[in-house]
Parts: C-alpha cells; sequence; structure tokens
C-alpha cells in the first residue's frame, strides 16, 4: 500500500514537472515566434532604409514619394511615457505610503486600495472618452493649448492609467518591510516621518523603483486612449502642449489599409516598440538589482 | 431529483432538434460571400438582407477595409471584394486574373467646420487647399472674407482635422485636391492616407466628426453617409462650373453626368456637371472576369452576378439613398451592368 502511494507521488511529480516544462516551452515559443514575425516582416522595410529608419521623422506613405522614418514615433512615446510617470510618481508614492504604512490597516486604507486596484480593470476606451470630452476642454479652457489634443492630455490621462500598476508592488513591499525595524526605530523616540524616511523607504526602495519600471512598461504600449487624445500628428512635438504621436498608435491607426512598404514600415515601428519595452525592462531589472 | 434530470434531458434533445434544423436549412440555402470597403458596409448591409429575403441566399459582408477586401480577393477566398478606390494599372496586373470594377453608389466629401452661430460657409477649391495645407492660418483671414461676404468670421486660429486611420474618404478627398491645387499635387499628393502639413488626426468618421464638435475654429473632412447621417452643417464648395454647391443626395448623383470611361475606373472628383458636387466618387465590387476559379461551381458564379445585378437595379438603388448614398445615375448603371454581361464562366457567359 505505502509502495503504491509513494509510486503515485513519483508518477505526479513527473506529470507535474512535464507540465511546467511544456507550459514555459510553449510561452518562449510564443515570445521567440513573435520577434521571429516582426522580424520577417520588417526586412522590407530594413532594406529600404536601414538606420535612417530611426533618425528620420518624415511618415509620407503617397505613392511615388514613399519615405518612412520613425523618429517622431519614438520621440512621442518616450514624450508621453515618461511626463506620464513623472505625474503619476507623486501620486502614487504618497497613495502607497497612506494604504501600506500610515493608514495600515484601517477602513479607510482599504476602501482607498479597493479604488485605485479598480482603475487598473477600467477599460481605456473609458480613459479615452473621458479625455476627450472632459480633459480636452478642460486644457483649451486653461488656455494650455488651441485644440487640447497633445502630448500634455495623453499624459496625464496614462498617469491615471498606470497609478494602479504603480501603487500595487509599492504598497506590498512597503507592507512587508518587518514591523520589528520600524518598533526599534520607534523606541529610540523616531517619528512617523522618521520612520518612513529611515525604515521604511530604505527597506522597500527596490520593490517601489520595479513598480514604477513596471508602470513606465504599461505607459509605452497603451495605445487606444492614447490615438484618441494625442492629436495623431505624424510629426515630432514642438512642446509638451504640441500634438505628436505615439509607436502603439500609428500602428493601430494605419496598419487596416496599409500595404507593401508601408505595412512593413509599421511592423518595423512594432519591432522597435517590442525592442524598447525589453530595454526599458532590462533597465528596471538593473535598478532594482543595483538599490535592493 | 429524477424528474429534473428528465426535464433536462427533454429539453436538451428539444434544443438539439431546433439546432439541427437551423443547420439543416442553412447547408440548403446558397451563401455569398464578400469583403472590402467600410465606406459602403450600411448599404450594402441593408441590401443584402433585402436581397436575401428575395433570393433566398445568405450573402455575407466584411468590413474589413478595401485594402483587405482586394486582399481576400486576390487570395480567392470570396465571391466578390469591395473597394473605394479603383486598382490602379500595376494593381490590376498584380492580381491572379483579371477583375472587373461594377460601381454600385456614389458617396462624398463633405467639409465640416465648427464655428458658433456660423451655419453654413462658402469654400473655393484655392481656399480648400490653402486651409489643409496650413497656408490659410486663420478664419479672420482675406481670403475667406473675399467669397464669404455677410459672414462675420471670429479672430481665432484654423484647427484643422483629418483621418489618422488609412481611408477611402482621405483618398476621395486628396485626390479632388491634388486635381484643383498643383501645389497640392506637388508636395503632398493623394492617397488613402498622406503626409499631412498641419492638423490633428482622429480616427474614422466618429472620430473626426466628435473632434470637429469637440473643437472651435476646427474644419476637416467627412464621409457623405456619415455626415448626411448626422446632419452636420458643411461648407458649399465651388465646382469646376463656378457654382457653390451643398453635398446633397442629389448633387452628389450629378457629379456623375460626365463622361465615364467604359471600365468605370474613374474619380468624379471636379467634375464638369453644372449641379455637381465636386468632391465625390463611386465604390466598387470587383469580380474575377473568369468566375471559375476556387473549384466554384456555375451556380455559385450564377448566384453572386444576379446579387450585384441586382444591387444596379432600382429596388436596390432605392436602398442606398435611404441609408445616405448618392444612387448610380442610369448611364453609370447602364454601364455596369454591361460590364457584368462580360464576365464569363469557362468562356460561358454567366448573364444572359
Amino acid at each position: 500500500m505505502s509502495a503504491y502511494i509513494y509510486n503515485m507521488q513519483i508518477n505526479s511529480d513527473k506529470v507535474l514537472k512535464r507540465v511546467l516544462f511544456a507550459s514555459s516551452i510553449v510561452i518562449l515559443l510564443i515570445g521567440g515566434g513573435m520577434l521571429v514575425s516582426l522580424i520577417k516582416g520588417s526586412m522590407p522595410s530594413i532594406s529600404e532604409f536601414g538606420w535612417k529608419f530611426l533618425v528620420s521623422s518624415k511618415w509620407d506613405p503617397t505613392q511615388g514619394s514613399e519615405s518612412y522614418g520613425a523618429l517622431a514615433f519614438i520621440v512621442g512615446t518616450l514624450m508621453t511615457s515618461v511626463l506620464a510617470l513623472i505625474i503619476a510618481i507623486p501620486l502614487a508614492f504618497f497613495t502607497s505610503l497612506f494604504i501600506a504604512e500610515y493608514f495600515k490597516g484601517t477602513k479607510i486604507a482599504a476602501v482607498v486600495g479597493t479604488l485605485v486596484d479598480l482603475l487598473a480593470g477600467i477599460p481605456s476606451i473609458i480613459y479615452g472618452l473621458w479625455g476627450f470630452y472632459i480633459l480636452c476642454p478642460l486644457v483649451v479652457k486653461l488656455g494650455l493649448s488651441p485644440q487640447g489634443f497633445g502630448v500634455f492630455t495623453s499624459s496625464l490621462i496614462l498617469a491615471i492609467m498606470i497609478v494602479p500598476y504603480a501603487t500595487s508592488l509599492s504598497n506590498t513591499t512597503i507592507a512587508m518591510v518587518p514591523n520589528e525595524l520600524k518598533e526599534a526605530a520607534y523606541s529610540l523616540g523616531a517619528t512617523r516621518l522618521e520612520v518612513i524616511k529611515t525604515v521604511v523607504l530604505p527597506n522597500a526602495r527596490s520593490g517601489i523603483a520595479a513598480s514604477y519600471v513596471l508602470a513606465l512598461g504599461r505607459a509605452l504600449g497603451e495605445t487606444l486612449a492614447v490615438t484618441m487624445l494625442i492629436g495623431n500628428a505624424n510629426i515630432i512635438p514642438t512642446s509638451i502642449f504640441g500634438t505628436g504621436n505615439t509607436m502603439a498608435s500609428v500602428i493601430a491607426n494605419q496598419f487596416g489599409e496599409a500595404s507593401g512598404l508601408q505595412l512593413s514600415a509599421l511592423i518595423e515601428i512594432g519591432l522597435l516598440l517590442f525592442a524598447l519595452t525589453t530595454i526599458v525592462n532590462a533597465i528596471g531589472k538593473y535598478i532594482i538589482k543595483k538599490i535592493g | 431529483m429524477k424528474k429534473r434530470i428528465i426535464l433536462v434531458a427533454v429539453l436538451a434533445i428539444i434544443a438539439l432538434g431546433l439546432v439541427i434544423t437551423i443547420l439543416s436549412k442553412n447547408a440548403g440555402s446558397k451563401t455569398i460571400s464578400g469583403a472590402g470597403a467600410t465606406f459602403p458596409q450600411p448599404f450594402y448591409n441593408a441590401a443584402f438582407i433585402t436581397y436575401g429575403h428575395l433570393a433566398h441566399v445568405k450573402v455575407t459582408y466584411g468590413g474589413i477595409g478595401s485594402g483587405g477586401g482586394i486582399r481576400s480577393l486576390k487570395d480567392k477566398v470570396v465571391d466578390f471584394g469591395a473597394s473605394d478606390a479603383f486598382l490602379s494599372d500595376k494593381e490590376m496586373n498584380e492580381m491572379p486574373a483579371p477583375v472587373v470594377h461594377i460601381p454600385t453608389c456614389c458617396g462624398a466629401v463633405v467639409i465640416a467646420f465648427n464655428l458658433p452661430g456660423i451655419k453654413q460657409i462658402k469654400l473655393t477649391p484655392d481656399v480648400l487647399a490653402a486651409i489643409f495645407s496650413g497656408k490659410i492660418k486663420n478664419w479672420n483671414s482675406t481670403e475667406l472674407k473675399k467669397i464669404n461676404s455677410g459672414i462675420h468670421f471670429p479672430n481665432k486660429a484654423i484647427v484643422v482635422i483629418h483621418r489618422s486611420d488609412g481611408s477611402g474618404t482621405t483618398n476621395m478627398f486628396t485626390d479632388y485636391l491634388s486635381k484643383v491645387d498643383a501645389a497640392w499635387r506637388a508636395k503632398i499628393g493623394s492617397g488613402k492616407t498622406v503626409n499631412w502639413p498641419v492638423g490633428i488626426g482622429a480616427k474614422g468618421n466618429p472620430g473626426v466628426a466628435g473632434a470637429i464638435h469637440q473643437t472651435v475654429g476646427s474644419i476637416g473632412y467627412v464621409g457623405s453617409e456619415y455626415a448626411f447621417a448626422q446632419h452636420q452643417p458643411s461648407a458649399l464648395v465651388q465646382n469646376k462650373s463656378g457654382n457653390f454647391i451643398e453635398a446633397s443626395v442629389a448633387s452628389v448623383s450629378a457629379a456623375a453626368q460626365c463622361a465615364i470611361p467604359a471600365d468605370t475606373r474613374v474619380m468624379l472628383n471636379n467634375s464638369s456637371a453644372k449641379d455637381a458636387y465636386p468632391i465625390a466618387g463611386f465604390t466598387w465590387l470587383l469580380l474575377y472576369k473568369n468566375q471559375a476559379y476556387n473549384n466554384r461551381s456555375f451556380a455559385q458564379a450564377q448566384a453572386t452576378l444576379k446579387l450585384v445585378d441586382w444591387m444596379l437595379d432600382h429596388d436596390a438603388q432605392k436602398i442606398a439613398s435611404k441609408v445616405n448614398y448618392a444612387p448610380l445615375a442610369p448611364n453609370v448603371a447602364a454601364k455596369a451592368k454591361a460590364i457584368l454581361r462580360t464576365i464569363t464562366y469557362n468562356g460561358k457567359r454567366v448573364l444572359k
């Protein structure tokens, strides 16, 4: 009897191992397949434009004078995402402290925490609509830009969208700071602010940094809400209140009716976006390792 | 418990029976499939449903864009494709077999704007091109005032709004601007997406219309099928004969009252007809000239062509005007019917 159970355990272990192995291989294959098809699809554009694709901001699909460059979209993507992160960090940081440290365990913290998590579940079209009908007219009314659409408006919406990503991981790491350490600091007469500054933050900083990188990654790829708000002008934005376009948004806009070289150029932008998010993630991992 | 199981079983059997009857009914009738342009889709949807009841066939249409429709026809996975732009000679040569164009209705591009208190403005081709190329930047410009006597334009920057996605509407509009303005033709040209010198891009007709509605001082172009349904204030555009014409079903249909080539591959833009709205064009169905491909039966070919033939009839054209498209002028419908009758199935005529 015991031998039978023993055998079963061995078998179930084997089965589990195989299942785990198979599913991770499938993930690898999907990722690899995507990369291969992106590279294959962008070959015509790569061989036509080479490195110039990265430094040219001309996007002219007119037959006869076709010429494509991704610089305007790369700049637009980085501008909106980084600006969104700059706006989101203070919001997310203080919210995290509120939920996970200052009002930890209270009802109000639970309510705020749930609401912030809820923000992550709102479809991006809703954000887009809200930005289109509420935020754009507000930006016009404040005299920030004559038409309301542009990098700034998109960044504002993006900032709200990425706050839950920036807070969720921060909350966990801040809450995980050992109580003994905090109590020790309090016993030495430290105020709450001093405890946060000297105990909580140094212990939680790698997790907090990681959550901001995660949030940046989300901002880089966000498409729908940005498309509705950025103005879709295929130029390098002249200021943060100017119009522009992002990599994800130009693909979503133009792939439907694109063919030939234009389609290939769009796929190359997809490849670049893939590379950009990989680089951002790598930098994030490096930062976490360095300060963690 | 037992009773419940019996009830569930009975219900399941009834459901199964229903499914089988529906499936077998569908298997008996023919299915015709097409794909392509989104611009005429509301017309096609309405017409295909009506025809389905008339002829007891099922017609499915995928609005996947003109480019997608051409690709599907190239791959021979549909009975017909649909496109807002006719195939160029180069594209015709790239198709695996000869293709014919059958116009089904006309559409137009309407110039919409947002100036509080101003319901209607007049635009000449020169001024229109100058606005969309960023040369005229303010509503209070002398060029605009000259052709709009009596209208007090505000001292406000013009915000140009164009399509951000590839579109037959953009193709029609930029083709028109290229025809009437040499500088536009040389610098920007025409296509489903172009390199806009100024302005904001918005996705789809609803996106452009929404952005115009939202932005005081804006001007943009919207497909007529959408603009007519929304009753948006629009600009009168001066046509080739010098008349300022409001876009309407009648003035768009009138654009086809000029010389049409035998294969109907023509943009109606800048029509010489007296009452024509100048920014208008056909939308086409694309069919292989030899219908014997991809193991299609003669009956399938016949059903497809009968459908297309009916689309050119009065009944179908009436549906077109009901859903805000301009019906084909009689001379064009006759031409299209003649083209349909050149289609063969391995050398045999399909329609009498």
